[in-house]
């Protein structure tokens, strides 16, 4: 296998900041347009970005952008809760693909 | 209906039979893989589930003890203290054939692998809440990782299935139905064919015993 590719990181100074020391690609953003401009360099320019961690409360303005890359292999968009602790948009977004899967949300329940 | 549009000859009715044949083969392997795949995306859902639950707390945790060293130490140092990275990450990627949808399966390795090498900075300046902060992150990385690799799986699965189900719902109730109707059509035709050329060749004999010895039965 070739480990050549990269992991980015988009959210507000702090959220991204202690991610940097893991070693993955950062980019602070202060708000969602700026948030948009980076998502598509990422995703129409660069090649070696396979997985796109992106905070949650940027992502919400971003639905267009990320529902365009559902279906392809690459990149993977992940949402992640930002400083303020989770919107529950990951599990909601979950939610959507089960619906989509099966016609009708089955999870609620229980 | 499409009734309107074959013509009723028994090289039509052979080819028909022979679709609806294959649209009942292709209808019953369809429901098949859409069975299995929404098996397998049920398991999927549940783990995507769990990680996205473990991998929100971890990270919430790891954001809080943040908090706390940005408040502790000065803006300054803080930037200072995680300006440079040490650590570099690396991911690579395979593809996986579930059910002739291309899943990706990531693996990554760091440059260093020293666990303590997350830390970028010396310890003098720096909170020990800094320090609790990274390590909370680190161990909520991997999860991340598989996060990521189980919810575009779904997703793609989710796709895949939407897809299989539509071609599953237009075979049962579109395709086959108008086969079966348009077979019944031709053969009725046929039949109707049959039984007028019977009575015109009862109608001819008729005819022809009357002419040559006045006979009529």
């Amino acid at each position: 296998m070739i480990y050549m590719l990269k992991i980015a990181v988009i959210g507000g100074r702090e959220t991204v900041m202690g991610f940097t020391a893991l070693g993955l690609e950062a980019y602070p953003v202060s708000d969602a347009s700026e948030a948009k401009g980076v998502l598509r360099t990422l995703t129409r320019e660069r090649e070696d970005v396979a997985i796109i961690y992106i905070e949650e409360n940027l992502a919400e303005q971003l639905d267009s952008e990320i529902e365009k890359y559902k279906d392809s292999p690459m990149p993977a968009i992940i949402l992640i809760p930002g400083r303020e602790g989770s919107l529950g948009l990951g599990l909601s977004a979950l939610n959507a693909a089960v619906e989509r899967a099966i016609g009708t949300n089955i999870l609620e329940n229980n | 209906m499409a009734s309107t549009m074959i013509t009723p000859t028994r090289m039509m009715l052979k080819q028909l039979k022979g679709r609806l044949k294959t649209a009942r083969r292709g209808h019953k392997l369809m429901k098949d893989k859409r069975d299995e795949l929404m098996r397998r995306f049920m398991d999927i859902v549940r783990l995507n589930k769990e990680l996205r639950e473990r991998v929100e707390q971890g990270l919430t945790a790891s954001f809080a003890s943040l908090q706390v060293a940005s408040a502790i130490m000065s803006p300054e140092v803080l930037e200072q203290a995680l300006l440079y990275p040490r650590q570099s990450v690396e991911l690579g990627v395979e593809f996986k054939n579930i059910m002739s949808v291309n899943v990706p399966e990531y693996s990554f390795r760091t440059k260093n692998n020293d666990p303590s090498e997350i830390y970028p900075y010396g310890f003098a300046q720096t909170s020990g809440e800094l320090d609790d902060a990274l390590e909370q992150m680190a161990k909520v990385f991997e999860d991340m990782l598989q996060l990521a690799q189980v919810e575009k799986t779904m997703q793609l699965l989710a796709e895949e299935i939407e897809k299989t189900r539509r071609r599953v719902n237009a075979l049962e109730y579109v395709m086959i139905p108008e086969l079966e109707e348009n077979i019944r059509y031709i053969t009725m035709k046929l039949e109707e064919n049959e039984n007028a050329t019977k009575v015109r060749l009862l109608k001819v004999k008729e005819m022809v015993l009357e002419n040559a010895h006045k006979y009529s039965s």
